[in-house]
């Protein structure tokens, strides 16, 4: 029994201290370390075999010179800046949007809910790299949005979406909008209905009602919501390099450029490891929103 | 009080448009006559023949159909086993740590996962393939799974697993017969879970990946950089399709399930 113990947390502990933790650390270490013209292209590297002296060695020559260099040149804080703010703002669209689905799904009658949940679900299982695709066809020059628009006579010239800020926006917005619907639906249908018929009575207008009691009540799941989209979306990748353009910054982009591109692995690895210091805020409040959550529920 | 009022009723019908009007018209694309996509040629399922003529798309399928049933298999089993040990085991030397191994991973960046993960591989010299990719997607389906599995088991009876013990299982029995039904709806959709996630990761895998092993969402991608083709709109309705299907008979299955489950209950109280 002892030894089935051991298996059990052993098992799991040991892969995720290799295939996790360990290259955490190796990325740390590399941010500290120079670049180099060699394979690989960075230096020093740890040579166990020298013993004692190798490790001091090793040590003496790590340094935070990449990390200043990243506060030197105005593309890496440029591309941090933007990025938080990209996240920001469509978080902030995907609220706007997300909010009045879950409520209209919270508001049908019950047997309708199973089914447009799982609509809700649907895109979520289907590839994330079609749904991002789907755009492009959609927002380019001569794309659907624009041959619609033209046809129906609202504009003569085709829009210039694609490429820019604004597709990025879209992109976002519509790939992550099952992640701000679903926690806010799970919250707005535990809601308790007399409590808005009591509010009503006392007193309340409907809209009132509906700002004082529903919204006040729908709160951990809005920010739940929020969190499950600005997370993901500040490292996002795929989407600003498909629907962004040449001068659309998002740090997630600058560190793949950096690594396939220059080949500076030293830098990328400093510009994930700041990405991380950034994300730390964000995932703590989430947490302790998800357990101030469990908590009432108990 | 619950009432559909108007202001519902539109919000539902754009939220859903918005949701599913570029997958239609993705779809639909794909069975046009013409190379050019914004120009309807008339109807044609031209480029799916193409497309199944195409080695480099059908080589690509293949890793990754077989990276996705490796990786989340073995994503299964340790995501179980993880979960075991959060819900268990109790106190242990580590246990902190252990536990933001298991959520770490779902918050991490896809960007800086496979950057640390291509930098191990590299230091220990390790050749860039399949296996490494594997090992790659069943190191972050695990947190996946583990959090589905031990989300059940928090809301599971022990009482039912004891008792199994004290009418003379072993554990492994009681395992078997006891624990496994119960968790088993659970360890399923971990599974398909980690199954979908490593069919649709573009970016751990490209770190990871060596020149022999494109896989699907690599080849999608670097093809799409060159822009929109019928090809891959043919590719896409076809994942689309493949999902549609699965998620609706995992549904009906599920109800089936249960409704059967309500029966036995009911057949059982008479």
């Amino acid at each position: 029994m002892k030894l089935a113990r051991r298996l059990l947390i052993g098992v799991p502990f040991v892969w995720l201290l290799i295939l996790f933790l360990i290259p955490f650390l190796i990325v740390l270490k590399i941010a500290l370390s120079d670049y180099a013209i060699s394979i690989p292209p960075y230096t020093p590297t740890l040579d166990p075999a020298a013993g004692w002296d190798g490790f001091k060695e090793f040590f003496s020559q790590l340094d935070f010179e990449n990390f200043t260099f990243l506060t030197t040149d105005a593309l890496y804080w440029k591309a941090y800046l933007s990025s938080l703010k990209i996240a920001a703002i469509s978080t902030f669209i995907t609220l706007l949007i997300g909010f009045p689905i879950a409520y209209g799904i919270a508001n049908t009658p019950d047997e309708w809910r199973p089914s447009l949940l799982m609509l809700v679900i649907l895109p979520f299982w289907t590839s994330f790299l079609i749904r991002v695709y789907a755009w492009i066809g959609i927002l380019s020059n001569e794309g659907f949005l624009n041959q619609a628009l033209i046809w129906t006579g609202i504009i003569s010239e085709p829009l210039v979406i694609l490429n820019t800020n604004t597709a990025v926006y879209i992109g976002i917005v519509y790939t992550y909008l099952p992640f701000m619907i679903l926690p806010i639906y799970a919250t707005l249908e535990k809601l308790d209905a007399s409590l808005l018929e009591a509010a009503q009575d006392l007193g309340c207008s409907r809209t009132g009602a509906f700002w004082s009691v529903t919204l006040h009540l729908a709160k951990p799941g809005v920010i739940a919501g929020c969190f499950l989209v600005f997370i993901p979306a500040l490292g996002e990748f795929v989407i600003p390099s498909l629907l962004g353009g040449s001068r659309t910054l998002m740090i997630g982009k600058v560190l793949w450029e950096e690594f396939f591109s220059n080949r500076d692995w030293p830098v990328a690895s400093a510009v994930a490891i700041i990405l991380l210091l950034i994300l730390i805020t964000p995932i703590v409040l989430f947490q302790r929103n998800e357990q101030k959550q469990r908590e009432q529920t108990k | 009080m619950r009432k559909l009022t108007w202001f519902n009723t539109v919000s539902l019908s754009v939220g859903f448009a918005f949701l599913y009007i570029p997958m239609i018209v993705l779809v639909i694309y794909s069975f046009n006559e013409s190379k050019l996509v914004t120009v309807w040629g008339g109807f044609s399922t031209k480029w799916y023949g193409e497309l199944l003529q195409n080695k480099a798309f059908l080589d690509a399928a293949l890793v990754t159909a077989k990276v996705a049933i490796l990786s989340s298999t073995i994503a299964t089993i340790l995501g179980t086993m993880a979960a075991f040990v959060l819900v268990r085991s109790g106190k242990f030397l580590g246990r902190t740590l252990f536990s933001g191994m298991i959520y770490a991973p779902l918050v991490m960046p896809e960007v800086i996962t496979g950057l640390s993960l291509l930098l191990l591989f590299i230091s220990i010299g390790m050749d860039r393939g399949v296996t490494t990719i594997v090992l790659a997607h069943a190191t972050f389906s695990m947190c996946y799974v583990s959090v589905v599995v031990s989300s059940r088991m928090a809301t599971f009876d022990t009482s039912l697993e004891e008792a199994a013990l004290d009418l003379g299982c072993t554990p492994w029995d009681a395992f078997k017969s006891v624990t496994l039904p119960i968790i088993a709806p659970a360890v399923i959709s971990g599974w398909l879970l980690a199954f979908t996630l490593s069919l649709d990761d573009l970016v751990i895998a490209s770190f990871t990946a060596g020149p022999s092993s494109t896989t699907l969402p690599i080849k999608i991608y670097s093809s799409v950089r060159l822009g929109v083709s019928p090809e891959i709109n043919a590719l896409s309705t076809i994942m689309i399709g493949l999902v549609t299907v699965a998620v609706i008979i995992a549904s009906l299955s599920s109800k089936i399930s249960i409704a059967r489950q309500k029966r036995d209950e009911y057949m059982a109280n008479q």
